[in-house]
C-alpha cells in the first residue's frame, strides 16, 4: 500500500520522529504487559518465593500449589459454577430481548419508533438512582434470588442501538415487502430470515453481554445475601479484597505457611477467574471492535 | 457514542427516522397520524406484541425508579410505601448540605473525576495517532491486541492486582523500593495516593479500548489530503496537526461531551473496592456514600436525595458542555 511512498524520501526529522513513535509504542506495550506477566509468573511460583519477593519476571521454584489450593476451595468452585449459569442465562435472555426490540425499531414503517427511540435514549440521560432501583427489585420479591442477577440489567441501550443499526442496513425494506407479498408473517420473517442473516450481530451482542455478566459483582453484592448464590466475582472480592487472616490457634510456623499459601492463592485465583474471558479474547476482540464501530461511527 | 455522524454535527431527530416516514406517505393523500398508526398496526401487529416485554422492562426497571426518586422529598418507610409516605419537602437535601461531610464528598468526587478526565481523555488520542503513523503489520496488530486486553479484566481482579502489587510487605513495587534502599510505602494506606492509583490504573486498563474509536475515525480521514500535504512538503508532525487532528475532531468533541456528562458518575464500583479506612478522606465520593447510607444503613430517603443531586448535576453538566461544544466547534450530541 505504501510502496509508492518512496517517491518522496522521508526527511531526517521524519525518520527520527517515526523512531520515537515506535519507541513510544514499545514502552506502552511493556507497561500494559508487565503486570499481566508478573501475575501469571507469581501464580506459578512457590509460596516462599512470592512472599519474599524473588519473583519479578519469570516463575521461581515452579509449583502449582496455588492452583491446587484454588481447586480445593469449595467456595470458589461454587462461585465458578454459579457464574457460568448466570452468564449463560443472562446472555440468552438479554440477546432475545434486545433482538425483539431492535428489529421493530429498525423498520421505517413501524409507527411509533421515534417515540420509542426517545423512550430508551432518555434512560441514558437521567438515572433514577441506586435506591429507587433497589426498592423496585425488593418490591418484585427478587431480593436474594437468581432473578435479581438476571433481570434488572437485562437490556442495555447501547446494545439495542448497535442491533438496530445493523438490522437497518442489512435487512432491506424490499425483502420485508417481498415476503409479505408471499404471505409470510412478521414473526416467521424474523425467525427464518432476519435471525439467520444476523448471526454476526448476535455474536457481538452475546459476547458483550456475557463479558459484562461474567465480570460484574456489584448487583450480586447488593441483591444477594445467601452465599450459595454468590457469583465468582463476589467470592473473589471476599477472598482477595476483604479477607481477614484467621487461624490464630495454630503454631507460628504453620501460621506463616498458611499465610504464604493464602497470598499465593490470590495470584492463581486471578488467573483462574480471568481464564474464560482470556480464552474467548481472540474472537471477542474482533467482534467487540466490530460492535463498537457499528454503534458509533456510522457513515 | 450512540449517535451517528453527519455532516456538520449530529442530529438526534434524523437518526430516529421521523422525517422520512412522514415525507413518504404525504405524497398524494392527506394522511393523519391516526391513519398512519392504524395502518402500521394492522401490518405489524405481531411486532407490536413482540415489543411488549422489552417495553415493560424499560418501564419497570428504568422509569419506575425515576418516579421512585420522589422519595427524596418524603420520609420513606416500608409500611406506607412510596406513595403513602409523608412529604417532607427539601428536608433531606438540607440535612445533607448542612453536614460538613457534604462539601468533602462533592470536592472528592470532582477532584477524582477531573483528574481522571485530564489523564484518560488525551492518552487514547495519542495512542491512536501513534498507531496510525506506523505500517500495518505484526507489530501494529500486537500493540493493539495487548493494549486492548486489560479491558476484559473484571474490576474485582484489577483491584486485587493493585492491592497485591502495592502490598507493603510482599508487593513487587515495594520490593523494588526496598532494593533501592528506601522504606517500603503503604500506598493504599495513604489518602493522598488514592487518586493517582485510581486514575493511572484506569489509564492502564482502558487506554487501548478507548483508542479504537479514534482509530476508526482516523481510518476515515481522506487519503488524498495526506498525499497533498506530503507533496507540499509537510513533515509527519505537521500532517498529524493539520490533517489527522482536524479529521478526528468530531469524534474528540463527542467523547469529551460524554465524558464531562459522566463527570459525577465515575467508576463507582472500583472506588468502592479500593476504599479502606485509611484512605477514606479522599476516596469517599457521593456514590459510595449513597450506597453506604442507603443500602447498608437503610436511610432510603436521605440517600436517594444525595443520589438525585448527583444525577441532576450530571444532567446539567451534559447540557452545558453540549451547548458550549456546539458554539465552539459546531458539533454536539443534539
Amino acid at each position: 500500500m505504501r510502496k509508492n511512498k518512496t517517491l518522496i524520501r522521508e526527511s531526517f526529522t521524519d525518520r527520527i520522529f517515526l523512531g520515537g513513535v515506535y519507541a513510544y509504542l514499545c514502552i506502552v506495550m511493556l507497561i500494559v504487559l508487565y503486570p499481566l506477566i508478573y501475575i501469571v509468573s507469581a501464580s506459578l511460583s512457590s509460596p516462599e518465593a512470592v512472599t519474599s519477593g524473588q519473583v519479578w519476571l519469570w516463575p521461581v521454584d515452579f509449583s502449582l500449589e496455588g492452583y491446587i489450593e484454588v481447586l480445593r476451595n469449595s467456595d470458589v468452585i461454587r462461585g465458578f459454577r454459579n457464574s457460568i449459569l448466570y452468564t449463560f442465562g443472562y446472555t440468552v435472555l438479554a440477546v432475545v430481548l434486545t433482538v425483539i426490540f431492535a428489529y421493530p425499531l429498525s423498520r421505517e414503517s413501524f409507527y411509533g419508533r421515534t417515540f420509542l427511540m426517545f423512550f430508551i435514549l432518555f434512560t441514558m440521560l437521567f438515572y433514577g438512582g441506586l435506591i429507587p432501583e433497589y426498592l423496585v427489585v425488593q418490591k418484585l420479591g427478587m431480593l436474594d434470588t437468581p432473578w435479581a442477577i438476571l433481570i434488572p440489567k437485562a437490556m442495555a441501550v447501547w446494545q439495542i442501538i448497535i442491533a438496530r443499526t445493523f438490522f437497518q442496513s442489512s435487512v432491506p425494506e424490499e425483502l420485508v415487502e417481498a415476503s409479505e407479498m408471499d404471505g409470510c408473517s412478521s414473526l416467521k420473517f424474523l425467525w427464518y430470515v432476519v435471525i439467520p442473516l444476523s448471526k454476526p450481530i448476535i455474536a457481538v451482542l452475546a459476547l458483550m453481554y456475557a463479558v459484562f455478566q461474567w465480570n460484574s459483582y456489584f448487583d450480586a453484592m447488593i441483591f444477594l445475601k445467601t452465599e450459595a448464590l454468590f457469583p465468582l466475582q463476589l467470592e473473589l472480592r471476599e477472598l482477595l479484597i476483604v479477607q481477614s487472616d484467621s487461624g490464630a490457634n495454630m503454631d507460628i510456623a504453620e501460621q506463616q505457611r498458611r499465610k504464604q499459601l493464602a497470598n499465593l492463592m490470590k495470584y492463581s485465583l486471578i488467573v483462574v477467574s480471568s481464564l474464560p474471558v482470556l480464552i474467548i479474547y481472540p474472537f471477542a476482540q474482533k467482534y467487540f471492535v466490530k460492535g463498537m464501530l457499528i454503534g458509533s461511527v456510522k457513515g | 457514542m450512540f449517535l451517528r455522524y453527519e455532516k456538520g454535527g449530529i442530529n438526534l431527530k434524523s437518526a430516529t427516522g421521523i422525517n422520512q416516514t412522514i415525507k413518504k406517505t404525504n405524497t398524494n393523500k392527506k394522511v393523519t397520524q391516526w391513519y398512519l398508526a392504524k395502518k402500521s398496526f394492522r401490518r405489524h401487529w405481531q411486532l407490536y406484541l413482540l415489543i411488549i416485554p422489552p417495553v415493560l422492562y424499560f418501564i419497570i426497571f428504568k422509569y419506575i425508579p425515576m418516579f421512585g426518586a420522589v422519595i427524596a422529598f418524603k420520609d420513606y418507610n416500608v409500611v406506607q410505601g412510596i406513595m403513602g409516605s409523608p412529604w417532607v419537602g427539601m428536608k433531606h437535601f438540607e440535612n445533607f448540605f448542612n453536614n460538613p461531610v457534604a462539601w468533602d464528598l462533592i470536592k472528592n468526587t470532582l477532584y477524582l473525576s477531573l483528574y481522571q478526565l485530564a489523564i484518560t481523555f488525551p492518552l487514547p488520542i495519542i495512542l491512536a495517532l501513534a498507531l496510525n503513523e506506523i505500517k500495518d503489520g505484526l507489530f501494529k496488530r500486537s500493540v493493539q491486541m495487548f493494549t486492548y486486553a486489560p479491558y476484559f479484566i473484571s474490576t474485582v481482579v484489577i483491584v486485587s492486582m493493585i492491592i497485591l502489587m502495592l502490598s507493603p510487605r510482599t508487593g513487587i513495587i515495594n520490593t523494588l523500593v526496598e532494593m533501592l534502599g528506601f522504606e517500603s510505602i503503604n500506598f493504599l494506606g495513604q489518602a493522598d495516593m488514592f487518586r493517582s492509583i485510581f486514575v493511572w490504573s484506569d489509564a492502564w486498563q482502558l487506554t487501548g479500548y478507548s483508542a479504537i474509536i479514534y482509530l476508526a475515525a482516523l481510518a476515515g480521514v481522506d487519503k488524498q489530503q495526506y498525499e497533498a500535504a506530503k507533496i507540499d512538503g509537510a513533515s509527519r508532525i505537521q500532517r498529524i496537526i493539520n490533517v489527522d487532528i482536524p479529521g478526528i475532531m468530531p469524534a474528540i468533541v463527542i467523547i469529551l461531551i460524554l465524558s464531562v456528562g459522566n463527570l459525577m458518575a465515575i467508576g463507582f464500583e472500583k472506588v468502592y473496592l479500593l476504599q479502606n479506612p485509611l484512605n477514606l478522606s479522599t476516596s469517599e465520593i457521593l456514590q459510595t456514600y449513597v450506597y453506604k447510607m442507603g443500602i447498608i444503613n437503610a436511610n432510603f430517603s436521605f440517600s436517594t436525595a444525595v443520589g438525585l443531586f448527583n444525577s441532576i448535576i450530571n444532567l446539567i453538566l451534559l447540557v452545558l458542555v453540549n451547548a458550549i461544544a456546539r458554539r465552539v466547534s459546531g458539533n454536539g450530541l443534539w
